[in-house]
């Protein structure tokens, strides 16, 4: 009796997380991927027809927004971890008794939607706008000059947005370091550089990884910041997911994108992993 | 042994995989209404009969279409009794379109009893699926005496079986002139080289293609794939020469506020409020080679709850004092030409800014344009079929979305 209930244990336990997972993740996924083998229109209903074309026809038409959002997102996330390091660094080793302030200070902006954080951008760098405007007076920028529309616009929003992303995780690593490591390195004669590039990092690397996962994915598909402070010349595939899905109501193309992207996606990941030498991606993020 | 066996896995991968494929076979999106409920000669009877009066009625329409103190729908629950629980939820067609269609298809109620839809793609998807109810106009006395006649013939919906428009406007040009420095009269100021990078143009595939037809001297109601492609190419050179900023949705009127264009695209109705609200001093122009004219419609979907309260609803807005008073507020085209003289007579009533103001709603070509105006504007171009939409949208995307 005890053995059974031994051996049922893990499974109950794993049961509520399990269904949710079938019926929120697993349902949706099965049914997103059968409708972008599907032909129709909206009016008559899609039929399955085991239509793979989709594919080639998504993959061909869009590849410029899909290989800018990949870009796009790799940009974001390279600047994030070299913005996001030395913040984590400062506050898990000289933040002090005001930790917690710090990284609520980070936080606070998130209390507001991302949506109206983003719009708030646009008030600001829009052409004639607080920032432009004065230094178009001043003469020191030339009339035509303009931020919004641009490609660095959509990279400054994604940064901006996904930032928090980046330090917690860095910062949750280095704040497990043990210090008497760090001083034995320097007992043994090792240069701050050294400490640096032998110790810390190293040990930080876990929350780098779970920095890149948590940023990289969700800025390489976001359309909110495209949308808001690009223009057309940087539409990001999301936008065209979400064109497809609700303007046109091509359900099957905007299927076909969104499954194609996140194998893209996917592939990225684990190639990283291995390249890091994490052969257990979750367990790196875990940690 | 060279050969792998077909062992037992193998069996249970293959069986497996022809499981899946069956069960990717069966889920999907049963797009199917009932188009042929709607279009029998006893659809109207057949819907309305056995409907009675509710006291309620759920009214989704879209932002700034209204007072926002709402004095007519106050008016209307005075006379009649029946509350208007009115929500602003409709921003674009599609997403509408597409956040209601697995209820209606579902035979389920949207929550909504009456909505304000656009002559869109998305007017024929909701009309094709079966999605609307058949109007019964012997409930819809106070329309028939008063709208324009014009109304009953509009392509998308002849003989208005479907919908009773709510408000019509225009799409032309809006420009700053202290930007610009001159007057902005045609469509070809919308390719002039000398507005790079400050011209606007809209997202919607529909409004934009219509620009490019009028600018390359084609006309969007009879329209075909080979006209598509010209005008397409006509707004590909537009935008590979660098003049088109942005392709925007309504967003296009903060653009022009903020200096980000200088001449736009623009909704009629959007400008005189702005100037309004905001003391801008922007010009709204109908083209020399040509503007569009839309229409918002009343439609009460299949499934409504109370669509006797919501039928009374839109005629209540046909008596020409309501009908007034809405053009006063939100300035777009109204379908009630005697609003007209009573708006005048408010006028008359009113003093200072508010008079000004409502002799300015009166005698504007945007509000009640007038037999010369309409000879400038067009109509949309039309679908007969969805594979024809799907080329359409093929056609003109990849200038929005590049």
């Amino acid at each position: 009796m005890n053995r059974v209930k031994r051996t049922l244990a893990p499974y109950l336990l794993v049961l509520p997380g399990g269904l949710w997972l079938l019926l929120f993740f697993v349902v949706p996924m099965v049914t997103m991927f059968s409708l972008s083998l599907q032909q129709g229109d909206i009016v008559n209903g899609y039929v399955f027809t085991g239509h793979w074309q989709t594919y080639v026809d998504a993959i061909t038409n869009y590849q410029t927004q899909l290989i800018r959002s990949l870009v796009y997102g790799l940009i974001t996330t390279v600047a994030l971890v070299v913005m996001s390091f030395p913040v984590a660094y400062w506050i898990a080793f000289y933040g002090g008794k005001r930790k917690s302030t710090y990284l609520f200070l980070i936080l606070l902006p998130f209390f507001v939607s991302f949506v109206l954080r983003t719009i708030s951008w646009r008030q600001i760098l829009t052409d004639d706008g607080m920032l432009l405007h004065p230094l178009k007076e001043a003469g020191l920028l030339s009339p035509g000059f303009h931020i919004l529309g641009t490609s660095y616009a959509v990279i400054f929003g994604l940064v901006y947005n996904f930032l928090p992303f980046m330090v917690l995780p860095i910062y949750v690593a280095l704040e497990r370091i043990d210090p008497r490591v760090v001083e034995a390195a320097r007992d043994l004669y090792a240069k701050p550089l050294t400490v640096f590039r032998k110790v810390v990092f190293p040990l930080a690397l876990p929350g780098v990884f779970a920095g890149v996962l948590m940023t990289f994915v969700p800025a390489s598909s976001d359309y909110v910041n495209s949308g808001v402070l690009g223009s057309s010349s940087t539409t990001m595939i999301g936008q065209v997911v979400q064109a497809q899905a609700l303007a046109n109501s091509n359900y099957p193309m905007a299927s076909a994108l969104s499954f194609f992207l996140m194998a893209v996606l996917l592939t990225g990941v684990f190639s990283y992993a291995r390249v890091l030498g994490t052969e257990d991606v979750m367990n790196a993020a875990a940690r | 042994m060279t050969q792998r066996r077909f062992g037992r896995r193998d069996a249970l991968r293959l069986g497996g995989t022809s499981a899946l494929g069956a069960f990717l076979a069966a889920c999907g999106v049963a797009g199917k209404g009932k188009p042929e409920a709607s279009v029998a000669p006893d659809a109207v009877q057949k819907f309305w009969s056995g409907k009675v009066k509710n006291g309620k009625v759920d009214f989704a329409n879209w932002p700034l279409y209204m007072d926002p103190k709402k004095p007519e729908l106050k008016k209307f629950t005075a006379k009649t009794g029946i509350q208007v629980n009115y929500q602003e939820v409709i921003q674009e067609m599609g997403p509408w379109f597409a956040k209601v269609q697995p209820q209606l298809s579902a035979g389920q109620s949207i929550g909504f009893d009456l909505m304000v839809i656009t002559n869109s793609l998305q007017f024929g998807q909701f009309r094709n699926s079966g999605f609307l109810a058949p109007l019964d106009h012997s409930k819809l006395p106070t329309y028939t005496a008063n709208a324009a006649k014009k109304y009953s013939q509009e392509s998308f919906d002849p003989g208005n079986v479907f919908s009773i428009p709510w408000a019509s406007g225009i799409t032309g040009i809006a420009y700053d002139p202290k930007k610009t420095g001159r007057e902005i009269t045609k469509l070809a100021d919308l390719w002039d080289p000398a507005f790079k990078g400050k011209v606007g143009m809209f997202a919607d595939t529909q409004e934009l293609a219509n620009f490019g037809l009028l600018a390359a001297g084609l006309k969007p109601g009879d329209s075909g794939e080979g006209e598509w492609k010209r005008a397409a190419a006509k707004l590909k050179e537009q935008k590979d020469a660098g003049l088109v900023r942005n392709y925007y949705d309504q967003s296009y009127v903060d653009a022009l506020g903020k200096g980000e264009v200088w001449l736009t695209q623009a909704w009629s109705g959007d400008i005189f409020q702005k100037n309004v609200s905001d003391g801008t001093n922007f010009k709204f122009v109908i083209p020399e080679e040509g503007g569009t004219i839309w229409t918002d419609n009343f439609a009460i979907p299949v499934t409504a709850a109370n669509p006797v309260d919501a039928i009374m609803l839109m005629d209540f807005f046909y008596e020409v004092e309501n009908a007034a008073s809405l053009a006063e507020y939100i300035n777009y085209v109204c379908p009630v030409p005697a609003a007209q003289a009573q708006i005048t007579k408010d006028a008359a009533a009113a003093s200072g800014e508010d008079k000004a103001l409502l002799t300015e709603v009166a005698g504007s070509p945007l509000v009640f344009p007038g037999d010369a105006d309409y000879a400038k504007l067009h109509y949309y171009v039309d679908f007969d079929t969805a594979e024809e939409q799907q080329t359409f949208a093929g056609i003109f995307e990849p200038i929005t979305l590049s």
